[in-house]
C-alpha cells in the first residue's frame, strides 16, 4: 500500500457545493490540511462564497469570515490586529480569494497588506476568470482565452491582452515567502504550506486551479489539466524565500503547450501560429525562470529595494 | 476628572484613549487628520495599548475594523466626506455583520466642487446603511457621545455600529473647555469588550454567509429589531452615564423652551447653539418659540420628536446639506414623523450653512420671519443665498 503523504484530517468537509472537478475546492482543502484548525479564513465574494454552502451550514471545519470582493488584504490585516490585541498569537490568519478579487479589484488591499507586513497568509486561487459570475474575463485570463466577455468571432480572438503577472507584483513587495502551488501536486503544495505556516510576516500563494465549466473541459480531467499546466512550463512551481528563488518541480524537457491548450474548449479556436506564439513565450519564460534561480542563488533575484530597511514582519 | 481645552477632534481621540480601543485603522482626510494623529501619538507614547493599522484607504480602514470586531476587538476609525463615501459598501457590511464599530465622522462637504467646509451631505447620504448616527453640538458632547456609543453599540440588545458626527472646523478645529473623566471612571462605565466576537477561532463558524430569501429577510428583520432597541437602550446607558460622570447627555432629542411654544426650530449639530440664542432673544420679545435639537438621527426618534413638538403650529427645520429630495433630509424625517400626528403642524425646510457657510443669528431670525408667512408646508428655502423678495411673499 502506498504511504500516506498528506495529513489525513479534512477541514473542507463533504457536502460542500463545488462543481464536480473544482480545483479551487482542492486548493483550500490542501491549504487547510497544512494549517490545521487554529486557522481563520477570510473569503470575499467568489466561487468559495457558494462552495462553503449557504446559511446556516458551513463546509469548513474552521472559522470563516465573508467580506466584499475587494477587501481580502484589509480583512486579514484586521483579523491579525485583533488576534494580536486579544492574545490569539497562535492563530493562522488566512485570506483566500479568486484571481479577480486579488489581481483586479482587490489589488489595492493586497498591496496594502503586503506593504504593512501583515503577519498572514494570502492564497489566490487562479481559475483565470470571474467564474462565480459566469466566466467573465479578469486580468489573470491568459492571452486569447475565450470568456463570455472576450468572445471569439471574425473580429475577436478571445482576450487580446496577456495574463497579469501577479507574482511579479507580489514579489515587488518583498513578502517573507511567496510560492506557486498546484493542487495536481499535493505533496509540493503541502510542503510549501507547512514551510509558510512557520514563518512570520506576509506570505503569498498563487494556486493554479482549473475550472471545468469555465475552461470547458470534462470535469474528470481537472488533475490532468492542472498537471499539464506545470509540465508544459505554463505554470511553473517555485518558491521565493528571502529573495531566493527555487524551482520545486524541475523538468529536463517540458511537454508542448499544445497538449495543455487542446484539452480546453476556451482555447479551441487557436490557430497553429497562435499556439506557436504561446509556445515560444512559455519556453522563453522557463529559461528566464532558470536564470532567475541561478542569479537569486547569488543573491540577485530581484532589483535592489528602494528601501533597504529590514523587511521584518509586523 | 480634569477640565481641558480641547478641539472636537481632540475630544474624539481622548475618548478613544479612555475607551481603551484595541484596534484603530484610519486613512487621512482633512479635517479628520488630527483625530488619528493624536491616536497614533497615544499609541506611540504608550497611553493606549492598541494595534494601529495604517491602511491604504478608508475602504480598507473600515474592513480592518469589521474583521477585527468579528473576533471580538473594540475598534475605531474616523473619516470625513469623500472617505465616508468610499466606505459605503463596507458600511452595510459593518451593520450586517453586527460589528460594533465606532466611527468619528467630521462632517465635510462633498466634491465637486472641492470644499472642506462643514456640510452634512456625507453622513446623511449614509443614513440608510444600518448605522446609529449621533450629531454633536459641542466638544463635550463629542467626547461623551463616543464613550456612550461604545456602550450602546456593544450592548447585546443592539450590536450595531455607530457614527459620532461633528461639524468640520466649527467643532473639529475649535477649542472649548471639556471635562475629561478619569480612566477609572470610564473603565467602570465602559468595561473591556471581551470574548464577544461572533467568530471563534478553532470552531467551525461563519459570518456573512450566502442566504436564500427565507433567511435573508430574517437577518434584516433582526437588524431592524436591534435598531428599534437603540432608543430604550440609550436611556439606560445615559442614566448610567449620568451616575458615572455627573453629566447628562440629553437623550435622542433635546427640547429647549418648547413649553407653550407655537413655533419651533429643529436643528442638528452646531447650528443648534445659534438657534438657541435666537430662541432666547425672541422669547424675550414675547414670542412663543422653542427649539428641538436632534442628537440621534438614526434610528430616527419619531415618537420623541412627535411628543416634543406637540402643540406647535409652525416648524422650521434647518438642514446643512442638500440631498436632492423634496426637502432637506432632516426636514423630510420630521415631516414623516408628524404626518400621522393628530394636529399636523406646517413644516418648512430651510437649507442653511451649506459647504461651511456660517449659520448666523440673522439667518435664523430671517428663517423665523419666513415661517410666519404661508399656509402650507414650504421649502426648500436656500437661506445661504439672498432670498429674492418674491420668494419671501410667495406661499
Ligand atoms: C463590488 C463588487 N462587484 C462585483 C461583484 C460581483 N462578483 C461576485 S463574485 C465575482 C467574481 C469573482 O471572481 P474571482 O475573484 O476570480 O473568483 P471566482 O468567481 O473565479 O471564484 C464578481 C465579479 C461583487 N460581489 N462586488
Amino acid at each position: 500500500m502506498a504511504k500516506l503523504t498528506l495529513p489525513p484530517e479534512e477541514w473542507v468537509r463533504s457536502g460542500h457545493s463545488a462543481c464536480p472537478g473544482c480545483a479551487p475546492a482542492l486548493a483550500l482543502r490542501f491549504l487547510l490540511k497544512g494549517l490545521g484548525p487554529r486557522t481563520i479564513v477570510s473569503i470575499p465574494a467568489c466561487c468559495w462564497t457558494v462552495i462553503a454552502t449557504p446559511y446556516p451550514t458551513t463546509a469548513l471545519g474552521v472559522a470563516m469570515l465573508d467580506t466584499p470582493i475587494e477587501s481580502t488584504g484589509a480583512s486579514i490585516s484586521g483579523l491579525r490586529a485583533a488576534a494580536d490585541a486579544l492574545g490569539l498569537s497562535d492563530l493562522n490568519v488566512v485570506g483566500v480569494a479568486g484571481d479577480g478579487g486579488t489581481a483586479d479589484i482587490g489589488l489595492q488591499s493586497l498591496s496594502g497588506m503586503l506593504e504593512r507586513r501583515t503577519n498572514a497568509i494570502y492564497l489566490m486561487y487562479d481559475n483565470e476568470a470571474y467564474m462565480n459570475t459566469g466566466v467573465q474575463r479578469s486580468g489573470a485570463t491568459p492571452w486569447h482565452a475565450w470568456t463570455t466577455t472576450t468572445p471569439v468571432g471574425p473580429r475577436a480572438r478571445g482576450k487580446a491582452e496577456p495574463k497579469k503577472d501577479i507574482m511579479g507584483i507580489v514579489l515587488a513587495h518583498r513578502p517573507v515567502y511567496a510560492a506557486t502551488v498546484n493542487p495536481s501536486f499535493p505533496e509540493d503544495f503541502l510542503a510549501k504550506v507547512e514551510k509558510a505556516r512557520d514563518l512570520v510576516g506576509p506570505r503569498f500563494f498563487q494556486a493554479i486551479t482549473p475550472c471545468p465549466p469555465g475552461w470547458r473541459y470534462d470535469s474528470s480531467e481537472t488533475v490532468e489539466v492542472g498537471s499539464l499546466a506545470t509540465e508544459t512550463g505554463l505554470f511553473p512551481l517555485y518558491e521565493v524565500e528571502e529573495g531566493r528563488l527555487r524551482i520545486t518541480r524541475r523538468y529536463g524537457r517540458l511537454k508542448p503547450v499544445r497538449e495543455y491548450l487542446q484539452k480546453q474548449g476556451r482555447f479551441g479556436h487557436l490557430t497553429d501560429p497562435e499556439i506557436d506564439a504561446i509556445q515560444s513565450r512559455v519556453t522563453a519564460r522557463w529559461e528566464e525562470l532558470l536564470r532567475s534561480e541561478r542569479t537569486s542563488a547569488e543573491g540577485r533575484a530581484q532589483p535592489p529595494a528602494t528601501d533597504q530597511a529590514p523587511t521584518a514582519a509586523r | 476628572m480634569t477640565l481641558e481645552v480641547l478641539s472636537g477632534n481632540r475630544a474624539q481621540s481622548e475618548a478613544v484613549r479612555l475607551a481603551r480601543v484595541q484596534v484603530v485603522a484610519a486613512y487621512p482626510i482633512t479635517p479628520q487628520t488630527t483625530i488619528v494623529e493624536a491616536i497614533a501619538d497615544h499609541v506611540a507614547q504608550g497611553r493606549l495599548a492598541a494595534e494601529f493599522v495604517r491602511v491604504e484607504s478608508e475602504h480598507s480602514a473600515l474592513q480592518v475594523c469589521v474583521s477585527a470586531a468579528a473576533l471580538g476587538a473594540r475598534t475605531y476609525t474616523a473619516t470625513s466626506s469623500q472617505g465616508l463615501l468610499l466606505m459605503h459598501e463596507l458600511l452595510h457590511w459593518a451593520s450586517g455583520a453586527r460589528a460594533p464599530v465606532v466611527m468619528g465622522v467630521v462632517n465635510r462637504a462633498v466634491a465637486p466642487p472641492w470644499s472642506a467646509g462643514a456640510d452634512h451631505t456625507d453622513s446623511l447620504a449614509q443614513r440608510d446603511t444600518g448605522w446609529i448616527q449621533f450629531y454633536a453640538e459641542t466638544n463635550q458632547e463629542v467626547l461623551d457621545t463616543v464613550l456612550e456609543a461604545y456602550r450602546l453599540s456593544e450592548d447585546r440588545a443592539v450590536r450595531l455600529p455607530a457614527m459620532v458626527c461633528e461639524d468640520a472646523f466649527y467643532l473639529s478645529h475649535t477649542v472649548e473647555p471639556v471635562e475629561v473623566p478619569t480612566a477609572e471612571a470610564v473603565d467602570a462605565f465602559l468595561p473591556a469588550r471581551v470574548g464577544r466576537g461572533i467568530l471563534v477561532p478553532g470552531v467551525p463558524s461563519r459570518l456573512g454567509s450566502f442566504t436564500g430569501p427565507e433567511d435573508y429577510v430574517r437577518f434584516r428583520r433582526e437588524e431592524a429589531a436591534a435598531m428599534a432597541r437603540v432608543v430604550p437602550t440609550l436611556r439606560v446607558v445615559e442614566e448610567e452615564f449620568c451616575r458615572s460622570f455627573g453629566r447628562t447627555l440629553g437623550g435622542p432629542v433635546v427640547p429647549y423652551r418648547l413649553e407653550g411654544a407655537t413655533t419651533a426650530l429643529v436643528t442638528i449639530g452646531t447650528a443648534s447653539t445659534t438657534a438657541r440664542g435666537v430662541v432666547d432673544e425672541l422669547r424675550r420679545q414675547g414670542r412663543a418659540i422653542g427649539l428641538l435639537k436632534i442628537r440621534l438621527l438614526r434610528p430616527f426618534p419619531e415618537a420623541e420628536v412627535r411628543a416634543a413638538l406637540e402643540g406647535v403650529d409652525r416648524i422650521g427645520v434647518l438642514d446643512r446639506a442638500w440631498t436632492f429630495g423634496p426637502t432637506g433630509a432632516v426636514a423630510a424625517e420630521v415631516r414623516g414623523a408628524l404626518y400621522g400626528a393628530p394636529r399636523r403642524p406646517l413644516v418648512t425646510s430651510f437649507l442653511a450653512g451649506i459647504g461651511g457657510r456660517d449659520v448666523t443669528p440673522g439667518l435664523v431670525r430671517r428663517a423665523v420671519e419666513r415661517l410666519d408667512v404661508g399656509s402650507a408646508d414650504d421649502g426648500p428655502v436656500w437661506m445661504d443665498l439672498e432670498p429674492l423678495p418674491e420668494e419671501v411673499v410667495r406661499g
